[in-house]
């Protein structure tokens, strides 16, 4: 938990101050804008030198699922920029075992690296960040 | 305590909005201050000027302005979100501002809480 600072207006200089951020993905990467949107969302604030994790619960696991062909719904395929986070310095990736379980998913199925861990242990992780944001 | 707020959804068709202005009011009147609020995905949708709800409705634009007005809320409008749906300066209301994602990260950095309203 973050101390309560008081009185430090928006245009404070943020350098240097470096906050834990959870981006929480809970949903499909079809079917709704969200996983897109907010994989946007991590690409820019990789540019703020934050400590950034990233976590895949419910249906978010099956955004970095290998073998993605949107072709046929005529949407953009952005599994391959998750690829691309690792050159961001963004490689905290956490997956729920449960929800991969549920699925039938294993860890080799996912086109990341990514560290699977229980429903209590991401309720850990969750307990130990700064900023929260789930999509 | 000093908050951030995100919202994600649009107005009239998800609560998120009326919830995020209730919770902005709610914390106000206790004497804390809401710094920021950014609007993504739809929520980009509570800043249309060309917003018109019937008569005997809330409406969620306006009091948003109203809010921010009366105690200096930074309302700020995702650029590529708001125009991949249509909103741009010509039919933004007033008091409210398009910037970039940075103006997000940058809320989480300097409040105390980054609060979510959205599905």
């Amino acid at each position: 938990m973050t101390e309560v600072t008081g009185g430090i207006e928006m245009e404070e200089d943020t350098s240097g101050k470096i906050k834990k951020f959870l981006y929480i993905n809970r949903k499909a990467p079809y079917g709704t804008i969200y996983a897109l949107e907010s994989l946007e969302v991590v690409l820019i604030a990789a540019a703020f030198d934050q400590d950034v994790s990233l976590a895949f619960l419910d249906d978010g696991v099956y955004q970095i699922i290998k073998g993605q062909h949107t072709r046929t719904i005529d949407v953009k395929n952005f599994s391959p920029t998750y690829r691309a986070l690792e050159g961001y310095d963004i490689e905290k990736l956490y997956v729920e075992k449960e929800s991969m379980e549920v699925r039938g998913l294993k860890e080799e199925d996912f086109i990341v690296p990514v560290k699977v861990i229980s429903t209590q242990e991401m309720a850990d992780l969750m307990e130990s960040q700064d900023v929260v944001l789930s999509f | 305590m000093k908050f951030g707020i995100l919202i994600n959804e649009g107005p009239y068709t998800h609560e998120a909005s009326d919830t995020a202005y209730l919770f902005a009011k709610a914390a106000i009147e206790k004497g804390h201050k809401v710094s920021r609020v950014f609007f993504y995905h739809d929520g980009v949708y509570n800043s249309s000027r060309l917003t018109e709800p019937p008569t005997d409705d809330r409406h969620i634009v306006n009091r948003w302005q109203k809010l921010a007005k009366d105690h200096g809320i930074d309302l700020v409008v995702c650029v590529a979100a708001a125009l991949r749906r249509g909103i741009k300066d010509e039919n933004l209301q007033e008091g409210f501002r398009i910037s970039g994602l940075g103006q997000l990260i940058e809320s989480g950095i300097q409040s105390d809480r980054l609060v979510t309203f959205g599905d």
